[in-house]
């Protein structure tokens, strides 16, 4: 830019977008909240054309498009299928880091989760160690309603 | 024009209400995706590309492009997100109808949709304006309109009865048309006798919010034949978004209608769009933008606008019927309506409007607007276009 | 595909925070550098293409930020949200489509005005994921472990793609960070989330990128020296993390089949004399390069290790410094493009290549790059 800018402060304007949001979870995810909350059970949506069973549960099948037809519950142990361990704190973050993410296989299902790890010392995380769902005592039918996934010992 | 001719074969639309809350947005989308291959006798399997488009801070995902793809049918596809505010619609019809006119894909998917229940819409679209200039001052989606109107009245002494009328055209066709959200005719009275949102704009005069989503299938020349036995020929597209500050704007007039219809009857040949045209679906999110945009259209003289509306042109049964759907006054998805507008001129065209239809539309146009008054305009044919 | 060809390409410096520039102030200095390029007028733009993101520009449409810039008064425009390659994309069917003769086509964000972890959070589906709190460089983390456990590749193997890449940054005066490092430095840099490292990650930045777009019978009007597009594709993966084997990328090897047949390529390693990859982690140039079939499943950081993609390599890979030496998102994939037709053209300066014939661009849109776009550009038509 030209001499005629020199000098001049640059003004920063702060602000942040506040737009408040409340998502309809839809029938098929309401379902599934509500057997967690009321039941401690996981279930997820097949597509019995594909064979596949959706956990998180989806109303269609995004391999062959058709809608899934059917109900099923899958165990609430799996397969660590990845993690990593979160060192730096970051704004998204719910609590205080570290904190280790997980993407669990739950027996049963063909896809994986994601959650949070606990229970056990960031170096021991291993791909392929078993894990166990902890149910929440306070269920409210979020994702929290299983508070995170421990090994099984 | 085009290097490969391109025609709408198929669309799909949710049946458009206040809220949903029966389905996330993904599996909305879904329903329109479903809709548009049934009518269109395709499978998921059978579509090239996805083009996809909302307003971001309606729903508050980033990235919905990537997020949809279980509804859309994105997985292992080609998926583009286009989005530009209240024209986000017909953008993404402009998008898929130079996807395919490219040569580089047959058969493309267009989907338009919003979840408005989700969020606070005024407290969005406040986002759009300038952070440092507009935001704080003159922002959200009614102000500007007002301040057309206001200028509009002052400039040739136009009512807020003239724009009931056009409230009352719109709100009759509804009634019409299955998807509609809002489906009850109102008189003149009580339209002005609805609450004063911003003077001289009455709740009757504008837009509802909307959860809705359509989805429109598009095709080559040599396969849209074969797809559908009356194709909707896309003859052109043209538009124009003229301004980046509120502040920019003239009020009154819309310019950037009168830039982008110029150049789209231009390029298609058209002398007297009143008489050539059959029916228009137009992105008419307030009355009295119905008295003042098909001035800058063309289609009456300036001042004008309203005389033609009261002589009932525009009415069902008309000269020249606008939105027989029951336009945006209607229904108000916001990503989706523009597409809508899209959707509906192509049912006119493909002669599957059902109780909505105008006898023997040959040609017709569908339009968008937003953003920073903005346009976006789109013509369709039966015939092939001859350029 | 019909002929067309980019004949201008203009981009601003790459900083951590260009705090005396608004988003158009960015968009009128990269449109007018790639004018200037072309040896064009704004008159001689046909149309225009913006590309922006609504959550990082803290504005919907925040297309409307640029446009004035960006020359689109009395023009059709369009606006693309998400990543530039995908803008180009479009920009690119505008003028095949035979509308326009020629397409402006820019990409902007301004990273260091909001928060970066806030913003790609954003992108979990928000009634199943996102509450965990993770973001782009935790997600990236997660793929990084599947990969190396997949692959056998190593942190030190890892942190040599960095160790590259910021010192090509030395030479191009556009790139935010150059650094002489060692894989030590990148070892000892902190630890974000396992197993990357500070320095394995790219960095939050500003800045913008236009390219010009001719077909066939403009691209030779102007002073400007056309690089011509032989191919390019697009595709994108499952949503869910846990629907996709993060360990492997099939959306980009999708587009890059598509891209490569357009292009008449049968052997994309032996053809293609550079690309400019999404390097937006170190793991990523590695599996992308895999996933592009420029190097054997699992055998890209052997290749690395061999000194292939160095400047002077057989194929070297993000000569420019890439998105390790700053990442304004959005804007980078087109940068990847422009880079890839300064190579072509023999102008890149001192981090030139030699005997480029057939480039290659990458960009990524989502989470562990769920969805990719390939291009090939050619010097010969």
């Amino acid at each position: 830019m030209s001499d005629i800018f020199q000098n001049v402060e640059p003004m920063v304007h702060e602000s942040r977008i506040s737009v408040p949001y409340h998502w309809w979870a839809g029938d098929t995810a309401s379902r599934f909240f509500i057997d967690l909350r009321d039941s401690q059970k996981i279930m997820g949506t097949r597509c019995s054309k594909c064979s596949k069973t959706y956990v998180p549960p989806r109303k269609t099948c995004p391999t062959c498009f058709t809608p899934n037809d059917e109900w099923r519950e899958v165990a609430s142990q799996g397969t660590l299928i990845s993690y990593t361990v979160v060192r730096r704190h970051q704004a998204s973050l719910p609590k205080k880091p570290p904190i280790i993410y997980g993407l669990i296989q739950l027996e049963g299902a063909d896809t994986a989760v994601l959650h949070i790890i606990d229970e056990l010392k960031p170096e021991d995380v291993k791909i392929g160690m078993k894990v166990q769902a902890k149910f929440s005592s306070q269920r409210k039918g979020t994702m929290f309603d299983i508070e995170y996934f421990r090994p099984v010992h | 024009m085009g290097k490969k001719r391109v025609a709408i074969v198929g669309t799909g639309q949710t049946f458009h209400k206040s809220h949903r809350p029966d389905v996330n947005g993904q599996e909305l989308i879904n329903e329109a995706v479903q809709r548009a291959l049934l009518d269109a006798d395709m499978t998921i399997q059978d579509i090239d590309a996805v083009v996809i488009g909302n307003m971001d801070h309606f729903e508050g995902i980033n990235y919905v492009d990537c997020w949809s793809v279980d509804g859309s049918g994105g997985v292992m596809r080609p998926i583009i997100k286009l989005t530009t505010g209240g024209t986000t619609g017909s953008t993404l019809a402009i998008g898929g109808y130079h996807m395919i006119a490219s040569g580089m894909f047959e058969k493309v998917l267009v989907i338009g949709w919003e979840k408005n229940s989700e969020s606070d819409t005024t407290g969005a679209i406040t986002t759009a304006f300038d952070p440092v200039w507009d935001r704080l001052v003159f922002a959200g989606a009614i102000s500007g309109l007002a301040a057309e109107a206001q200028s509009y009245m002052a400039k040739y002494g136009a009512t807020d009865k003239d724009g009931a009328r056009v409230s009352v055209r719109d709100r009759k066709h509804a009634c019409n048309n299955p998807h509609a959200q809002l489906r009850k005719e109102v008189t003149i009275e009580e339209v002005l006798a609805s609450p004063m949102l911003a003077d001289p704009i009455h709740l009757l005069d504008v837009c509802p919010r909307t959860d809705g989503a359509c989805a429109v299938i598009m095709a080559c020349e040599g396969v849209a034949e074969r797809i559908a036995p009356q194709p909707d020929w896309i003859w052109a597209t043209a538009n124009r978004h003229t301004y980046s500050y509120l502040n920019d704007a003239t009020y009154g007039e819309l310019d950037s209608m009168a830039d982008a219809s110029k150049e789209l009857f231009s390029k298609a040949g058209i002398k007297d769009p009143r008489k050539e045209l059959d029916v228009i679906e137009m992105y008419q999110p307030y009355s009295f933008a119905g008295i003042i945009w098909i001035e800058d259209m063309g289609i009456a003289p300036r001042g004008k606008g309203a005389e033609y509306i009261w002589s009932g042109a525009t009415d069902m049964g008309g000269e020249l019927p606008i939105n027989p759907s029951g336009g945006v006054i209607a229904c108000n998805p916001i990503g989706a309506t523009g597409l809508i507008r899209c959707a509906e001129a192509a049912l006119q065209v493909m002669g599957k409007a059902e109780e909505r239809q105008v006898p023997d539309v040959s040609l017709a146009l569908s339009t968008g607007f937003g953003g920073c008054f903005w346009t976006d305009t789109i013509l369709h044919g039966k015939n092939k276009p001859a350029f | 595909m019909d002929r067309a060809a980019i004949i201008g390409v203009g981009m601003t410096k790459i900083e951590a925070n260009k705090v005396r520039e608004t988003f158009a102030d960015m968009a009128w200095e990269a449109v007018n550098k790639a004018l200037a390029d072309a040896g064009m007028n704004i008159g001689d733009i046909d149309n225009v293409i913006t590309t922006s993101n609504d959550f990082w520009d803290g504005r919907t449409i925040s297309c409307m930020a640029v446009g004035d810039a960006s020359g689109v008064k009395y023009k059709n425009v369009s606006c693309v949200e998400g990543d530039g390659t995908f803008g180009a994309f479009y920009g690119l069917s505008r003028t095949l489509s035979g509308s326009y003769g020629t397409t402006l086509v820019t990409a902007h964000s301004k990273g260091s005005e909001s928060v970066s972890s806030l913003i790609t959070n954003a992108s979990f589906d928000p009634i199943y994921d996102r509450a965990f709190g993770m973001d782009m460089v935790s997600s990236a983390a997660m793929q990084a472990n599947a990969y190396l456990h997949r692959t056998k590749t190593t942190a030190e193997q890892m942190a040599l793609v960095s160790v590259k890449n910021h010192g090509n940054a030395l030479l191009n005066p556009y790139a935010q960070l150059p650094m002489k490092l060692t894989v030590d430095d990148v070892l000892q840099s902190e630890m974000i989330a396992d197993p990357l490292h500070k320095l394995d990650c790219s960095p939050v930045s500003d800045g913008c990128c236009a390219i010009i777009i001719a077909n066939e019978e403009r691209a030779t009007r102007y002073a400007g020296n056309p690089v011509w597009i032989k191919g390019v594709s697009f595709c994108s993966d499952s949503f869910f993390l846990g629907d996709r084997d993060l360990s492997r990328a099939p959306s980009l090897s999708e587009a890059a089949k598509k891209a490569y047949q357009m292009a008449g390529i049968s052997n994309p390693a032996m053809e293609i004399s550079l690309a400019e990859v999404y390097d937006a982690f170190t793991h990523q140039e590695l599996m992308w390069i895999e996933a592009l079939g420029l190097a054997g499943d699992g055998e890209a950081a052997k290749e690395l290790e061999k000194g292939s993609y160095t400047i002077k390599g057989s194929l070297p890979v993000n000569p420019s410094g890439g998105l390790l030496s700053g990442h304004p998102v959005i804007a980078a994939g087109l940068i990847r493009i422009a880079e890839a037709v300064k190579q072509i053209r023999g102008n890149a300066g001192d981090y030139q290549v030699d005997g480029v014939r057939l480039a290659l661009a990458q960009g990524v849109n989502g989470l562990c790059g769920q969805s990719h776009c390939v291009w090939i550009l050619g010097k010969d038509k």
